[in-house]
């Protein structure tokens, strides 16, 4: 039976596998035909949505991952909140990443028929 | 739109101030409570330190986030349950604590999470 | 319910907490650094095998190989992340982070 996942990333880009086990989570998920109602970054999981990274060239870029899963209509919010008290904005935001209040990450839930959580 | 409400559970699990994860994890709480869903609050594990009494973060120059949890009532958040072991482990009762809480065991604990639609660790 | 760890046994009170809040019968998996409970020979054995009386115990493959464990304690089930969305989707989760 195909579900509807809900995604939340708790932990920042690099610094925990967290952002890395929900990338492939999802990627497993999708590829088994599953759809992903959302991904929502919250705590220093926001600092995954930031254009600024810029990591070296032989290891993943967690955001350009991010952004081309949100090229594929995966919906990707950060949080207002958070991410305001961590330097992440509107002027900083990834492409295909929205940024919006935590009711975002209840309407996921409610829409999901899981939600799961990837953090420290 | 009259949809039924969905139980949405929060395990408060890490103590408060060592980190941030309780604190904007109550933020999370308190905007769910404005969306008449069926919310409640398990303190279990080093959680059931977020509502001792008498906690004073001023001299590490943190605000305190401590006292929003007598504020929950007024979002409709009513159902608080802390963990019974949890809470004896670390030499506490009912009366160490600032909010009004039912205690339960670990197996009522986890009757109530199967019958969540999801469960928040914070 | 699916019951999640992601930390080391040796320094985090995950496992305890599962044995405490899971009913039998109730999945348990190990990913990110909770693999290291999967490890035979580990003072940490004894207790993955006597939750394996109770409780299926799955270990996430892509972390045990990162962490060079490739003697997982006899019983537990290795699974890629198919296997883990399938679990997830069996069930709901208890993320014990």
């Amino acid at each position: 039976m195909y579900m509807k996942f809900g995604i939340l990333v708790l932990d920042g880009p690099y610094n925990h596998e967290a952002g890395d086990s929900a990338y492939n989570f999802i990627a497993a998920a999708m590829n088994k035909g599953h759809e992903i109602s959302g991904v929502f970054f919250y705590n220093d999981g926001v600092l995954n949505a930031t254009k600024l990274m810029d990591p070296p060239t032989d290891d993943r870029n967690i955001v350009k991952r991010w952004s081309e899963l949100g090229a594929k209509g995966v919906d990707i919010v950060v949080c207002i909140a958070a991410g305001k008290r961590r330097g992440i904005v509107d002027s900083n935001l990834a492409p295909n990443i929205r940024i919006s209040g935590l009711g975002q990450l209840v309407d996921m839930t409610l829409n999901a028929d899981r939600m799961i959580t990837f953090g420290a | 739109m009259a949809e039924t409400p969905k139980k949405i559970m929060f395990v408060m699990q890490k103590p408060p101030h060592g980190s941030i994860y309780p604190y904007e994890g109550l933020e999370f709480i308190l905007i769910s409570g404005a969306y008449e869903q069926d919310i409640s609050l398990v303190f279990l594990g080093d959680g059931v330190y977020n509502i001792k009494k008498d906690q004073d973060t001023s001299e590490l120059g943190i605000k305190g986030f401590v006292k929003t949890y007598r504020t929950l009532e007024g979002y409709d958040i009513e159902k608080l349950y802390v963990d019974k072991k949890s809470m004896e482990d670390r030499g506490m009762t009912v009366d160490d604590l600032i909010v009004p809480v039912e205690v339960k065991t670990s197996k009522e604990i986890n009757a109530m999470m199967n019958e969540q639609h999801a469960v928040f660790p914070c | 319910m699916l019951h999640t760890i992601n930390k080391s046994p040796f320094s985090s009170k995950s496992l305890d907490l599962v044995f405490e809040f899971a009913a039998a019968k109730e999945p348990v998996l190990l990913y990110e650094d909770g693999v290291y409970a999967a490890q035979s020979g580990t003072k940490f054995e004894p207790e993955i095998a006597r939750l394996l009386k109770t409780n299926p115990v799955y270990a996430l493959q892509a972390d045990l190989k990162a962490r060079a464990i490739n003697n997982p304690v006899n019983g537990i089930k290795v699974i890629n992340y198919d296997g883990f969305v399938d679990l997830v989707a069996e069930h709901k989760v208890q993320n014990w982070l």
